[in-house]
Protein backbone atom coordinates (compact mmCIF):
# COMPACT_ATOMS: atom_id res chain seq x y z
CA UNK A 1 0.00 0.00 0.00
CA UNK A 2 1.18 3.31 -0.77
CA UNK A 3 1.07 5.96 2.24
CA UNK A 4 0.63 9.62 0.86
CA UNK A 5 4.11 9.55 -0.35
CA UNK A 6 4.28 14.21 -0.53
CA UNK A 7 3.25 13.93 2.72
CA UNK A 8 6.86 13.98 4.09
CA UNK A 9 7.79 17.69 2.26
CA UNK A 10 5.12 19.55 3.81
CA UNK A 11 5.52 21.64 6.29
CA UNK A 12 3.47 20.79 9.09
CA UNK A 13 3.64 17.14 8.50
CA UNK A 14 5.65 15.42 10.36
CA UNK A 15 8.05 12.84 8.27
CA UNK A 16 6.87 9.43 9.40
CA UNK A 17 8.70 5.63 8.81
CA UNK A 18 6.47 3.64 6.11
CA UNK A 19 3.99 1.70 7.38
CA UNK A 20 5.05 -1.96 8.55
CA UNK A 21 1.21 -3.27 8.12
CA UNK A 22 -1.64 -1.77 6.24
CA UNK A 23 -4.27 -2.12 8.96
CA UNK A 24 -3.00 0.57 11.42
CA UNK A 25 -1.71 2.94 8.67
CA UNK A 26 -4.86 5.50 8.64
CA UNK A 27 -4.32 5.81 12.31
CA UNK A 28 -0.54 6.59 12.11
CA UNK A 29 -1.07 8.98 9.52
CA UNK A 30 -3.51 10.87 11.36
CA UNK A 31 -1.36 10.53 14.25
CA UNK A 32 1.70 11.95 12.41
CA UNK A 33 -0.15 15.48 11.84
CA UNK A 34 0.80 18.17 13.73
CA UNK A 35 -2.22 20.33 14.83
CA UNK A 36 -1.11 23.28 12.37
CA UNK A 37 -1.21 20.97 9.47
CA UNK A 38 -4.54 19.83 10.48
CA UNK A 39 -5.73 23.78 10.41
CA UNK A 40 -3.90 23.93 7.20
CA UNK A 41 -5.93 21.05 5.91
CA UNK A 42 -8.74 22.83 6.94
CA UNK A 43 -8.33 25.90 5.40
CA UNK A 44 -7.46 24.42 2.28
CA UNK A 45 -10.74 22.12 2.03
CA UNK A 46 -13.14 25.48 3.12
CA UNK A 47 -11.05 28.34 1.48
CA UNK A 48 -13.21 29.05 -1.98
CA UNK A 49 -10.12 29.68 -3.94
CA UNK A 50 -8.61 26.51 -2.72
CA UNK A 51 -10.62 22.85 -1.97
CA UNK A 52 -14.02 24.63 -1.65
CA UNK A 53 -15.49 21.49 -0.36
CA UNK A 54 -17.68 23.13 1.50
CA UNK A 55 -19.35 23.89 -1.82
CA UNK A 56 -21.10 21.02 -2.04
CA UNK A 57 -20.30 18.58 1.30
CA UNK A 58 -21.34 19.11 4.56
CA UNK A 59 -17.69 19.28 6.87
CA UNK A 60 -17.95 19.45 10.30
CA UNK A 61 -18.30 23.29 11.33
CA UNK A 62 -18.03 24.57 7.93
CA UNK A 63 -20.39 27.64 7.21
CA UNK A 64 -22.94 27.72 4.40
CA UNK A 65 -22.05 23.63 2.74
CA UNK A 66 -23.68 22.82 -0.22
CA UNK A 67 -25.09 19.45 -0.54
CA UNK A 68 -24.38 17.96 -3.98
CA UNK A 69 -22.09 15.57 -2.65
CA UNK A 70 -22.30 13.24 0.75
CA UNK A 71 -21.01 15.09 4.00
CA UNK A 72 -17.54 14.25 4.61
CA UNK A 73 -17.84 13.17 8.41
CA UNK A 74 -16.75 9.48 9.94
CA UNK A 75 -13.84 9.61 7.13
CA UNK A 76 -11.62 7.07 8.66
CA UNK A 77 -14.51 4.15 8.68
CA UNK A 78 -15.66 4.70 5.50
CA UNK A 79 -12.07 5.26 3.64
CA UNK A 80 -9.56 2.89 5.93
CA UNK A 81 -7.38 3.08 2.35
CA UNK A 82 -5.85 6.63 2.76
CA UNK A 83 -4.89 5.77 -1.03
CA UNK A 84 -7.90 6.00 -2.34
CA UNK A 85 -9.33 8.80 -0.36
CA UNK A 86 -6.31 10.67 -1.80
CA UNK A 87 -7.09 9.27 -4.90
CA UNK A 88 -11.27 10.48 -4.83
CA UNK A 89 -9.60 13.76 -4.12
CA UNK A 90 -6.98 13.70 -6.88
CA UNK A 91 -9.66 12.88 -9.99
CA UNK A 92 -12.77 12.14 -9.33
CA UNK A 93 -13.87 11.27 -12.62
CA UNK A 94 -11.98 7.40 -12.17
CA UNK A 95 -14.40 6.41 -9.93
CA UNK A 96 -17.20 8.21 -11.53
CA UNK A 97 -16.93 9.52 -15.21
CA UNK A 98 -20.01 11.82 -14.86
CA UNK A 99 -18.97 13.70 -11.35
CA UNK A 100 -19.48 16.94 -10.74
CA UNK A 101 -16.62 16.71 -8.40
CA UNK A 102 -13.39 18.50 -9.59
CA UNK A 103 -10.55 16.48 -10.54
CA UNK A 104 -8.87 19.07 -8.01
CA UNK A 105 -4.88 16.96 -8.73
CA UNK A 106 -5.54 16.35 -12.50
CA UNK A 107 -6.15 19.63 -13.07
CA UNK A 108 -3.88 21.10 -10.56
CA UNK A 109 -6.11 23.11 -8.57
CA UNK A 110 -4.61 21.63 -5.28
CA UNK A 111 -1.17 20.67 -5.07
CA UNK A 112 0.05 17.08 -4.09
CA UNK A 113 0.85 18.18 -0.58
CA UNK A 114 -2.14 20.32 -0.37
CA UNK A 115 -4.40 17.20 -1.10
CA UNK A 116 -2.33 15.42 1.42
CA UNK A 117 -2.98 18.07 4.17
CA UNK A 118 -6.18 17.85 3.13
CA UNK A 119 -6.40 14.20 3.57
CA UNK A 120 -5.06 14.53 6.87
CA UNK A 121 -7.54 16.81 8.52
CA UNK A 122 -10.42 14.64 6.99
CA UNK A 123 -8.89 11.65 9.16
CA UNK A 124 -9.59 13.71 12.07
CA UNK A 125 -13.19 13.90 11.48
CA UNK B 1 -15.88 23.81 -29.39
CA UNK B 2 -14.61 20.73 -27.81
CA UNK B 3 -10.81 21.54 -28.12
CA UNK B 4 -11.71 24.51 -26.42
CA UNK B 5 -13.79 23.05 -23.90
CA UNK B 6 -13.60 20.18 -21.30
CA UNK B 7 -11.08 17.09 -23.01
CA UNK B 8 -13.74 14.31 -22.47
CA UNK B 9 -16.53 16.59 -23.41
CA UNK B 10 -17.53 13.67 -26.06
CA UNK B 11 -17.21 11.15 -23.69
CA UNK B 12 -18.90 12.95 -21.34
CA UNK B 13 -22.10 13.84 -23.70
CA UNK B 14 -22.18 10.71 -24.99
CA UNK B 15 -22.34 9.30 -21.24
CA UNK B 16 -25.02 11.21 -19.89
CA UNK B 17 -27.13 10.73 -22.80
CA UNK B 18 -27.11 6.67 -22.28
CA UNK B 19 -26.82 6.95 -18.78
CA UNK B 20 -29.09 7.34 -15.75
CA UNK B 21 -29.22 11.05 -14.20
CA UNK B 22 -30.03 10.10 -10.27
CA UNK B 23 -31.99 6.81 -11.67
CA UNK B 24 -33.67 8.39 -14.03
CA UNK B 25 -33.24 7.74 -17.73
CA UNK B 26 -32.38 10.73 -19.42
CA UNK B 27 -33.60 11.13 -22.77
CA UNK B 28 -31.38 8.82 -25.60
CA UNK B 29 -32.86 9.77 -28.93
CA UNK B 30 -31.24 7.12 -31.51
CA UNK B 31 -30.93 10.30 -34.09
CA UNK B 32 -31.31 13.98 -33.80
CA UNK B 33 -34.79 14.64 -33.09
CA UNK B 34 -34.91 17.93 -31.05
CA UNK B 35 -38.81 17.13 -30.24
CA UNK B 36 -38.02 13.82 -28.41
CA UNK B 37 -35.03 15.91 -26.86
CA UNK B 38 -37.67 18.31 -25.70
CA UNK B 39 -40.46 15.70 -24.06
CA UNK B 40 -37.63 13.71 -22.40
CA UNK B 41 -35.92 16.98 -20.94
CA UNK B 42 -38.80 18.54 -19.53
CA UNK B 43 -40.65 14.96 -18.19
CA UNK B 44 -36.58 14.56 -16.44
CA UNK B 45 -37.77 17.67 -14.36
CA UNK B 46 -40.93 16.85 -13.67
CA UNK B 47 -40.40 13.38 -12.80
CA UNK B 48 -37.92 15.06 -9.97
CA UNK B 49 -39.90 17.77 -9.43
CA UNK B 50 -43.79 16.04 -9.48
CA UNK B 51 -44.96 18.98 -7.33
CA UNK B 52 -43.76 21.87 -9.75
CA UNK B 53 -46.28 22.94 -11.98
CA UNK B 54 -44.69 22.68 -15.40
CA UNK B 55 -45.82 26.32 -16.01
CA UNK B 56 -43.38 27.63 -12.60
CA UNK B 57 -40.01 26.85 -14.61
CA UNK B 58 -39.93 30.25 -15.94
CA UNK B 59 -39.14 31.53 -12.86
CA UNK B 60 -35.90 29.74 -12.40
CA UNK B 61 -34.58 28.55 -8.70
CA UNK B 62 -38.32 30.49 -7.26
CA UNK B 63 -40.21 27.59 -9.07
CA UNK B 64 -38.64 25.39 -6.50
CA UNK B 65 -37.30 27.63 -4.28
CA UNK B 66 -40.77 28.22 -1.67
CA UNK B 67 -39.30 30.79 0.92
CA UNK B 68 -37.13 32.72 -1.78
CA UNK B 69 -40.70 32.57 -3.61
CA UNK B 70 -42.39 35.05 -1.62
CA UNK B 71 -39.49 37.39 -1.22
CA UNK B 72 -38.66 37.64 -4.79
CA UNK B 73 -43.03 38.13 -5.76
CA UNK B 74 -42.59 41.71 -3.53
CA UNK B 75 -39.90 42.64 -5.86
CA UNK B 76 -41.90 41.66 -8.79
CA UNK B 77 -44.37 43.63 -7.94
CA UNK B 78 -42.80 46.85 -8.23
CA UNK B 79 -39.75 45.46 -10.79
CA UNK B 80 -36.69 47.69 -10.80
CA UNK B 81 -36.42 46.88 -14.68
CA UNK B 82 -39.72 48.83 -15.19
CA UNK B 83 -37.92 52.19 -16.74
CA UNK B 84 -35.63 49.93 -18.76
CA UNK B 85 -38.66 48.67 -20.34
CA UNK B 86 -40.04 52.19 -20.91
CA UNK B 87 -37.04 53.17 -22.14
CA UNK B 88 -36.51 50.47 -24.39
CA UNK B 89 -40.13 51.02 -25.78
CA UNK B 90 -39.09 54.52 -26.53
CA UNK B 91 -35.62 52.74 -28.56
CA UNK B 92 -38.21 50.99 -30.57
CA UNK B 93 -40.11 53.36 -31.85
CA UNK B 94 -37.24 56.06 -32.30
CA UNK B 95 -36.91 57.03 -35.93
CA UNK B 96 -33.45 55.92 -37.36
CA UNK B 97 -31.36 58.13 -39.67
CA UNK B 98 -33.02 57.31 -42.88
CA UNK B 99 -37.20 58.07 -40.95
CA UNK B 100 -37.88 54.25 -40.47
CA UNK B 101 -37.70 52.22 -37.32
CA UNK B 102 -37.46 48.91 -35.72
CA UNK B 103 -41.24 48.59 -36.52
CA UNK B 104 -39.97 48.04 -40.65
CA UNK B 105 -37.96 45.23 -39.37
CA UNK B 106 -40.74 43.59 -36.63
CA UNK B 107 -44.31 43.05 -37.38
CA UNK B 108 -46.50 43.95 -34.94
CA UNK B 109 -44.38 46.50 -33.65
CA UNK B 110 -42.42 44.68 -32.00
CA UNK B 111 -45.30 42.25 -29.80
CA UNK B 112 -45.35 39.09 -29.16
CA UNK B 113 -42.20 38.28 -31.15
CA UNK B 114 -39.99 37.12 -28.20
CA UNK B 115 -40.80 33.63 -28.32
CA UNK B 116 -39.84 32.81 -31.89
CA UNK B 117 -36.51 33.37 -31.57
CA UNK B 118 -33.44 32.21 -31.88
CA UNK B 119 -35.11 31.45 -35.30
CA UNK B 120 -32.57 29.61 -37.55
CA UNK B 121 -32.09 31.83 -40.91
CA UNK B 122 -31.78 29.73 -43.45
CA UNK B 123 -29.71 32.82 -45.81
CA UNK B 124 -26.99 32.88 -43.50
CA UNK B 125 -26.63 29.39 -42.08
CA UNK B 126 -26.70 30.50 -38.46
CA UNK B 127 -28.80 30.91 -35.68
CA UNK B 128 -30.26 34.88 -35.55
CA UNK B 129 -30.93 35.56 -32.11
CA UNK B 130 -33.13 38.80 -31.02
CA UNK B 131 -29.95 40.63 -30.10
CA UNK B 132 -28.16 39.92 -33.86
CA UNK B 133 -31.83 40.53 -35.22
CA UNK B 134 -31.66 43.91 -33.46
CA UNK B 135 -28.11 45.13 -35.14
CA UNK B 136 -29.37 43.32 -38.60
CA UNK B 137 -32.21 45.66 -38.88
CA UNK B 138 -29.93 48.91 -37.44
CA UNK B 139 -27.44 47.67 -40.07
CA UNK B 140 -30.28 47.59 -42.88
CA UNK B 141 -31.10 51.14 -42.16
CA UNK B 142 -27.54 52.53 -41.59
CA UNK B 143 -26.83 52.56 -37.94
CA UNK B 144 -24.02 51.55 -36.25
CA UNK B 145 -24.79 48.08 -34.28
CA UNK B 146 -25.68 48.25 -30.52
CA UNK B 147 -22.94 46.88 -28.30
CA UNK B 148 -24.98 43.24 -27.20
CA UNK B 149 -23.80 44.77 -23.42
CA UNK B 150 -25.12 48.57 -24.31
CA UNK B 151 -28.04 49.98 -21.87
CA UNK B 152 -29.71 50.27 -25.30
CA UNK B 153 -29.87 46.65 -26.46
CA UNK B 154 -30.56 45.54 -23.04
CA UNK B 155 -33.75 48.22 -23.06
CA UNK B 156 -34.72 47.12 -26.72
CA UNK B 157 -34.35 43.28 -25.77
CA UNK B 158 -36.17 44.11 -21.99
CA UNK B 159 -39.12 45.81 -24.00
CA UNK B 160 -39.55 43.49 -26.41
CA UNK B 161 -39.51 40.60 -23.74
CA UNK B 162 -42.18 42.67 -22.05
CA UNK B 163 -44.49 42.74 -24.87
CA UNK B 164 -44.55 39.02 -25.51
CA UNK B 165 -45.03 37.84 -22.09
CA UNK B 166 -47.59 34.68 -21.92
CA UNK B 167 -46.79 33.76 -25.44
CA UNK B 168 -45.68 30.37 -25.63
CA UNK B 169 -42.00 30.08 -26.55
CA UNK B 170 -42.31 28.36 -29.79
CA UNK B 171 -38.39 27.89 -31.57
CA UNK B 172 -38.29 25.92 -34.90
CA UNK B 173 -35.06 23.62 -36.01
CA UNK B 174 -36.17 23.77 -39.64
CA UNK B 175 -36.18 20.82 -41.65
CA UNK B 176 -32.37 21.76 -42.89
CA UNK B 177 -29.37 19.95 -41.85
CA UNK B 178 -27.44 22.98 -41.13
CA UNK B 179 -30.46 23.67 -38.30
CA UNK B 180 -30.34 20.34 -36.71
CA UNK B 181 -26.52 20.83 -36.58
CA UNK B 182 -26.73 24.43 -35.18
CA UNK B 183 -29.10 22.89 -32.82
CA UNK B 184 -26.86 19.80 -32.34
CA UNK B 185 -23.64 21.76 -31.66
CA UNK B 186 -26.15 23.80 -29.04
CA UNK B 187 -26.85 20.67 -26.99
CA UNK B 188 -23.19 18.97 -27.29
CA UNK B 189 -22.28 22.29 -25.63
CA UNK B 190 -24.24 21.71 -22.81
CA UNK B 191 -23.47 18.56 -21.80
CA UNK B 192 -19.54 19.34 -22.56
CA UNK B 193 -17.44 19.24 -19.41
CA UNK B 194 -15.10 22.18 -19.61
CA UNK B 195 -12.43 24.30 -17.70
CA UNK B 196 -10.51 23.54 -14.52
CA UNK B 197 -13.33 22.34 -12.64
CA UNK B 198 -14.59 20.30 -15.55
CA UNK B 199 -17.86 20.75 -15.23
CA UNK B 200 -20.96 21.21 -17.49
CA UNK B 201 -24.01 23.10 -17.68
CA UNK B 202 -25.66 19.73 -17.03
CA UNK B 203 -24.24 18.88 -13.75
CA UNK B 204 -25.88 22.24 -11.90
CA UNK B 205 -28.65 23.15 -13.83
CA UNK B 206 -29.75 19.16 -14.76
CA UNK B 207 -28.34 16.62 -12.28
CA UNK B 208 -28.87 18.92 -9.05
CA UNK B 209 -31.23 21.25 -10.11
CA UNK B 210 -32.43 21.91 -6.73
CA UNK B 211 -29.44 21.20 -4.56
CA UNK B 212 -27.09 23.91 -2.74
CA UNK B 213 -23.81 25.08 -4.00
CA UNK B 214 -22.51 26.54 -1.12
CA UNK B 215 -25.71 28.74 -0.60
CA UNK B 216 -27.06 29.13 -4.16
CA UNK B 217 -30.00 27.29 -4.70
CA UNK B 218 -29.87 25.68 -7.87
CA UNK B 219 -32.19 26.24 -10.58
CA UNK B 220 -33.24 23.97 -13.16
CA UNK B 221 -32.64 24.36 -17.28
CA UNK B 222 -36.02 24.18 -18.24
CA UNK B 223 -37.26 27.56 -18.51
CA UNK B 224 -33.82 29.30 -18.42
CA UNK B 225 -34.21 30.87 -21.62
CA UNK B 226 -37.72 32.57 -21.00
CA UNK B 227 -37.33 35.34 -18.50
CA UNK B 228 -34.28 37.37 -20.04
CA UNK B 229 -33.07 39.46 -19.47
CA UNK B 230 -32.90 39.65 -15.97
CA UNK B 231 -31.92 42.61 -13.45
CA UNK B 232 -29.96 41.02 -11.39
CA UNK B 233 -30.38 42.49 -7.86
CA UNK B 234 -26.46 41.86 -6.79
CA UNK B 235 -25.56 43.70 -9.85
CA UNK B 236 -28.08 46.46 -9.75
CA UNK B 237 -28.29 46.31 -13.37
CA UNK B 238 -30.26 44.40 -16.82
CA UNK B 239 -27.86 41.07 -18.00
CA UNK B 240 -28.58 39.27 -20.81
CA UNK B 241 -28.55 35.60 -20.80
CA UNK B 242 -25.33 35.47 -22.56
CA UNK B 243 -23.91 37.40 -19.97
CA UNK B 244 -25.18 34.54 -17.62
CA UNK B 245 -23.24 31.87 -19.82
CA UNK B 246 -20.54 33.68 -19.55
CA UNK B 247 -20.56 34.26 -15.65
CA UNK B 248 -21.12 30.39 -15.40
CA UNK B 249 -18.26 29.46 -17.66
CA UNK B 250 -15.80 31.93 -15.90
CA UNK B 251 -16.70 30.22 -12.71
CA UNK B 252 -15.56 26.61 -13.58
CA UNK B 253 -12.62 27.92 -14.95
CA UNK B 254 -13.05 27.51 -18.22
CA UNK B 255 -12.37 30.21 -20.97
CA UNK B 256 -16.10 32.08 -21.77
CA UNK B 257 -17.00 33.00 -25.25
CA UNK B 258 -18.17 36.34 -26.60
CA UNK B 259 -21.78 37.17 -25.83
CA UNK B 260 -23.51 36.01 -29.53
CA UNK B 261 -20.48 33.89 -30.51
CA UNK B 262 -21.57 31.30 -32.13
CA UNK B 263 -21.23 28.57 -29.83
CA UNK B 264 -23.42 30.91 -27.01
CA UNK B 265 -26.03 31.42 -29.84
CA UNK B 266 -26.50 27.67 -30.43
CA UNK B 267 -26.21 26.81 -26.67
CA UNK B 268 -29.17 29.63 -26.95
CA UNK B 269 -30.90 27.93 -29.85
CA UNK B 270 -30.71 24.51 -28.05
CA UNK B 271 -31.89 25.46 -24.18
CA UNK B 272 -34.74 27.89 -25.54
CA UNK B 273 -35.83 24.96 -27.72
CA UNK B 274 -36.22 23.20 -24.56
CA UNK B 275 -38.33 25.30 -22.96
CA UNK B 276 -40.95 25.33 -26.53
CA UNK B 277 -44.27 25.66 -24.58
CA UNK B 278 -43.22 27.67 -21.55
CA UNK B 279 -44.58 31.05 -21.15
CA UNK B 280 -42.64 33.98 -22.33
CA UNK B 281 -41.91 35.79 -19.02
CA UNK B 282 -39.14 38.49 -19.45
CA UNK B 283 -37.41 40.97 -18.09
CA UNK B 284 -37.52 38.91 -14.25
CA UNK B 285 -35.44 39.77 -10.93
CA UNK B 286 -32.83 37.41 -9.69
CA UNK B 287 -30.20 37.56 -6.73
C1 LIG C 1 -18.98 20.57 -7.18
C2 LIG C 1 -19.22 19.59 -6.18
C3 LIG C 1 -18.11 19.01 -5.34
C4 LIG C 1 -16.97 19.62 -4.82
C5 LIG C 1 -16.53 21.06 -4.98
C6 LIG C 1 -16.30 18.60 -4.07
N1 LIG C 1 -16.98 17.42 -4.12
FE1 LIG C 1 -16.48 15.68 -3.21
N2 LIG C 1 -18.11 14.76 -4.06
C7 LIG C 1 -19.07 15.38 -4.81
C8 LIG C 1 -20.07 14.39 -5.19
C9 LIG C 1 -21.31 14.65 -6.04
C10 LIG C 1 -19.67 13.17 -4.64
C11 LIG C 1 -20.39 11.81 -4.74
C12 LIG C 1 -19.67 10.86 -5.62
C13 LIG C 1 -19.75 11.25 -7.09
O1 LIG C 1 -20.78 11.76 -7.55
O2 LIG C 1 -18.76 11.04 -7.79
C14 LIG C 1 -18.43 13.44 -3.92
C15 LIG C 1 -17.74 12.48 -3.22
C16 LIG C 1 -16.66 12.76 -2.39
C17 LIG C 1 -16.02 11.79 -1.53
C18 LIG C 1 -16.44 10.36 -1.39
C19 LIG C 1 -17.46 10.30 -0.32
C20 LIG C 1 -18.06 8.94 -0.15
O3 LIG C 1 -18.64 8.72 0.90
O4 LIG C 1 -17.98 8.13 -1.07
C21 LIG C 1 -15.02 12.43 -0.87
C22 LIG C 1 -14.07 11.85 0.15
C23 LIG C 1 -15.02 13.81 -1.33
N3 LIG C 1 -16.02 13.97 -2.24
C24 LIG C 1 -14.13 14.77 -0.89
C25 LIG C 1 -14.09 16.06 -1.39
C26 LIG C 1 -13.08 17.03 -1.02
C27 LIG C 1 -11.99 16.79 0.00
C28 LIG C 1 -13.33 18.17 -1.72
C29 LIG C 1 -12.57 19.46 -1.77
C30 LIG C 1 -11.15 19.40 -1.86
C31 LIG C 1 -14.52 17.91 -2.53
N4 LIG C 1 -14.94 16.62 -2.29
C32 LIG C 1 -15.11 18.82 -3.37
C33 LIG C 1 -19.09 16.71 -5.17
C34 LIG C 1 -18.10 17.63 -4.89
C1 LIG D 1 -20.71 25.28 -10.80
C2 LIG D 1 -22.11 25.26 -11.02
C3 LIG D 1 -22.65 25.84 -12.31
C4 LIG D 1 -22.36 25.48 -13.60
C5 LIG D 1 -21.40 24.41 -14.09
C6 LIG D 1 -23.19 26.31 -14.45
N1 LIG D 1 -23.94 27.16 -13.68
FE1 LIG D 1 -25.39 28.42 -14.35
N2 LIG D 1 -25.71 29.07 -12.44
C7 LIG D 1 -25.09 28.58 -11.31
C8 LIG D 1 -25.60 29.26 -10.14
C9 LIG D 1 -25.16 29.02 -8.69
C10 LIG D 1 -26.55 30.20 -10.60
C11 LIG D 1 -27.40 31.16 -9.77
C12 LIG D 1 -28.54 30.42 -9.12
C13 LIG D 1 -29.52 29.88 -10.14
O1 LIG D 1 -30.36 30.62 -10.64
O2 LIG D 1 -29.43 28.69 -10.50
C14 LIG D 1 -26.62 30.03 -12.06
C15 LIG D 1 -27.47 30.75 -12.89
C16 LIG D 1 -27.63 30.52 -14.24
C17 LIG D 1 -28.60 31.16 -15.08
C18 LIG D 1 -29.63 32.20 -14.64
C19 LIG D 1 -30.89 31.53 -14.15
C20 LIG D 1 -32.06 32.46 -14.01
O3 LIG D 1 -33.15 32.00 -13.63
O4 LIG D 1 -31.97 33.64 -14.29
C21 LIG D 1 -28.44 30.66 -16.34
C22 LIG D 1 -29.23 31.02 -17.58
C23 LIG D 1 -27.36 29.70 -16.28
N3 LIG D 1 -26.89 29.63 -14.99
C24 LIG D 1 -26.91 28.96 -17.37
C25 LIG D 1 -25.81 28.10 -17.33
C26 LIG D 1 -25.25 27.45 -18.49
C27 LIG D 1 -25.78 27.57 -19.90
C28 LIG D 1 -24.18 26.74 -18.07
C29 LIG D 1 -23.17 25.98 -18.86
C30 LIG D 1 -22.53 26.67 -19.94
C31 LIG D 1 -24.11 26.90 -16.64
N4 LIG D 1 -25.09 27.75 -16.23
C32 LIG D 1 -23.19 26.26 -15.83
C33 LIG D 1 -24.15 27.57 -11.28
C34 LIG D 1 -23.63 26.92 -12.38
Amino acid sequence: MRLITSAAFVAGIVAFAPPSGSADAPSLLAGEVTPAGLAQGRDIAFDRGKGNCLACHVIADGQLPGNIGPPLMAMKLRFPDPDRLRAQIWDASARNPETIMPPFGKHRILTGEEIDLVVAYLYSL
Amino acid sequence: MIRRGGRRGGVVAAGLLTGALLGLGFPAPARADPEADRIGFRSYFQQRFPDVPAEAWIDGMYAIDEGARQQWQEIEDFPPYEFTVEEGQALFQDPFGDGRSYGDCFPDAGRGIRQRYPRFDSETGEVETLEVAINGCRARHGEPALSYDSKEMLALTAWIAYASRGRPMAVEVPDDARALAAYEEGKRFYYTKRGRLDMACVDCHGRYAGAFIRGDHLSASLGHPTHFPVYRLKLGGMVSLHKRFHGCIRDVGAEPFDEQSREFRRLEYFLTYMSNGLEANGPAVRK
